[in-house]
Formats: C-alpha cells, structure tokens, sequence
C-alpha cells in the first residue's frame, strides 16, 4: 500500500479553501458578546481557543479526545438559552460520530459545532488519518440527522454560517478546511481551575 | 425533554416525593428512580442493558427527567460532565461491558476535573453469566476502579439499597468525585441464559 492512499485530497464535496484553525477561532471569539460558552477539544482546538483570548466561558479540553461535541450538548441542555459553540478536529469526531446522532435526535437549538478539518492528527506528527482522502464529514453530520451541515468556503463564509446558526430552528455543524499548522498557543493544564472558572462563568455557581 | 416515551401529566415534585412508597416495599428500580428525583438529577443518558429496561422505561415516562440513549458510554460521560459544569445534575446507565469504555474519560476528564459523576453500572459476567466474553470484561471493572482509587459499591441487598444510593449521589456531589454503583445479580435478578 502506497503512503499516499490516505493524504487529504479534494473531493467534489471538500474543496472548499484551506483555512487556518487560529485565524477561525480568533473570528469566532470576536464575535461573542452574549457570554456563549465555547468548548474546545483536545489540543489544538482548545490551544488556538486560549491563543484567542482566554474568557470565562471557555472551557479547555485536556483529554477524552471526541467529547467536545458530548460535553458541548450537555452544557446546551442545561442552559437551553445559552448559545454554546464546540470546536472539534476531525480525529476527534471520527473517535465519537454517534454523539452526531444523539444530537440530532435532541436537537437542541443552541448548539453550534464546528469541525477543524485538516485530514491529520497534526499533534501526533501529522499522519493521516483513515478518513482523510475519502469521507466527508459534512455528508456524514447530514446522514445522521444534522440537516444544518455546511462546509465553509472561505472565511467570510464561516462567519456567515456561524451568524446564520445563531437564528437556527435545530443545531449547526459548520465543516472548515483547515491547514496542517500546530496551535499557536498552550492551554494552562490545570483541569480544575479550568472547570471551576467555566462553572463560574455559566453562572452555575459563585467563585470563591 | 422526554426525547421517546409517553408524557404522563407533570406534578410538583414536593406531590410525588409524598407518593414514594416506603423503602421496604420499594423495588430496586424504585429507588434509583425516587433516588435520582430526591437529589434533582434530572439528565440520564443511558447505553441500554436488558436488566435496566423498566428502569429506562419508566424514567422515560417521568417528565421530570430527560433522559435519552447515547451511542457509546463515553459519550454519555461527556454529556453529564457538561450539563453539571452548567448547573444540571446527571447520572448514567450502563452495563458491565461499557464500564470497560470509560477508563480514558474517568482518568482524563471526571476525576481530573472534579466532576460528581453518577454511574449505575448493570453488572453482567458473575452469578449465572452464559457469554464467557462478558465474565472477563467484569473482571477488569474493580481493578480500573481501585487502580483510579474511584468510590464504588456492589449493591446485592434491597434492605439497604436506598441508603446506598441516596448517600452515594449526596457524596459524589458533595466531594466532587465520581462514583460507581454496581448493581449485582443478587439485587436485580441479573440475566440469565433463557434459549
């Protein structure tokens, strides 16, 4: 088998612009003014989301690779009119496509996801990974129900869409090519300030 | 949010506290059902196992929960890990097998982060088990949860199941750690080879 069986490639439905992961997370965090909870999966996802400005809605994933997604709709469900946003790699999802299903069987209206997609697992050392060259995930977010997939075209497109989500009947997948660049930034790995500082900043508690 | 299963009229929740029957004539899904209500836990994703269905079914009949199937446990980790950071109490179901999902989530995730996670595990693989499979994926379960030093119980008596329960979800709350309530054979019947 050739290397090169599985390198990212453009299929009819992903050939949309290569982006890059900070410059998006960094358009996502400046248009957030209503306090919306952003949860960012494992590393560079929630690197990028730190890089873009730590605020006390954000929550910072440091393990339990796929579970942005999981963890995002459960802060969706309990604050139903809380806009919450999840930032996901493509490694990750494809840990944890069932929780697609689950969320469009719930679908709750407040949840917006967005999914990095570089092709790799780019903290590992950038290899492949077996859905680079053949699947796309936004098809896949439609067959499980997740009518509200789209992939990006360009950055100015990405804003749209995730403006367009804020008024959304059901939950938003927004696919976005990303390149194979590392985060710009490192999360301080320090789980339970991270989670008592996002409880504060949903207001489910008062700091000490 | 009931996503499956009938709606029945919602009451207050002070009315049907006042309906529990008393403990002794409680059947063991009872008392996880009036459990849970009692400490306002009101999200339950659930992996389904052949032992809990009328537990899921009648938590699904009850307004006062939402509650819904995830594809794997893991998933349903996540879910109540989030839902309790933004101030809504959970707790998950789940069989023996799927516990055996969940060492990477409870490592990295609930107990790193000091999340009262609420598990009840089904326990299958002991006390009559027919698939061999599951009699060693049961065995990994106490060896996890002792080598992540996690609370558990085995739950094998209806006389003092309650008291489990009750002080188990107040403990994982007020300390912030998770917790695993196994439910053995010898209080739920368990499942047997029947074909």
């Amino acid at each position: 088998m050739s290397a090169a069986m599985n390198t990212a490639s453009n299929t009819p439905a992903r050939n949309t612009k290569i982006m890059n992961r900070f410059d998006l997370t960094s358009r996502l965090v400046a248009k957030l003014t209503n306090e919306e909870a952003v949860v960012g999966g494992i590393g560079n996802t929630n690197f990028d989301l730190w890089a873009a400005g730590h605020r006390p809605q954000n929550f910072y994933m440091l393990g339990s690779m796929g579970l942005a997604f999981p963890i995002a709709l459960g802060v969706a469900l309990a604050q139903p009119k809380r806009r919450v946003f999840a930032l996901e790699g493509d490694g990750s999802l494809l840990m944890q496509m069932g929780c697609l299903s689950t969320i469009a069987t719930l679908k709750p209206d407040n949840l917006t996801m967005v999914v990095m997609d570089n092709g790799v697992y780019q903290i590992t050392g950038a290899q492949p990974t077996p859905a680079a060259a053949v699947s796309d995930l936004v098809a896949i977010a439609v067959g499980c129900g997740l009518a509200n997939s789209a992939w990006a075209a360009d950055e100015e497109d990405f804003e749209r869409l995730i403006d367009q989500s804020l008024t959304a009947s059901g939950p938003t997948l927004i696919g976005v090519r990303i390149d194979d660049k590392p985060g710009v930034g490192a999360t301080r790995r320090d789980p339970v300030q991270i989670r008592e500082r996002f409880m504060v900043g949903l207001g489910a508690r008062q700091a000490l | 949010m009931a996503v499956a299963g009938e709606k029945t009229s919602p009451k207050p929740v002070s009315d049907r506290v006042l309906q529990e029957k008393p403990a002794a004539e409680k059947s063991w899904h009872e008392v996880v059902l009036q459990s849970l209500k009692r400490n306002d836990i009101r999200l339950v994703p659930y992996v389904p196992d052949r032992v809990l269905t009328t537990l899921i079914k009648n938590i699904h009949a009850d307004p006062f929960f939402t509650t819904f199937p995830t594809a794997r446990e893991e998933e349903a980790v996540g879910i109540v890990s989030g839902a309790w950071m933004a101030g809504m109490k959970g707790a998950v179901l789940m069989q023996t097998s799927g516990f055996a999902t969940l060492a990477n989530v409870l490592a990295s995730l609930a107990i790193p982060y000091q999340i009262p996670l609420i598990m009840f595990v089904s326990e299958r693989g002991t006390l009559g088990e027919f698939n061999y499979g599951q009699s060693l994926v049961c065995r990994t379960m106490r060896p996890v949860l002792d080598s992540l030093a996690m609370e558990y119980h085995t739950c094998t008596r209806l006389d003092e199941f309650e008291f489990i329960v009750d002080r188990s979800i107040k403990q994982a709350i007020t300390t912030q750690a998770p917790v695993a309530l196994i439910l053995s054979p010898l209080l739920t019947g368990g499942k047997v080879f029947d074909k």
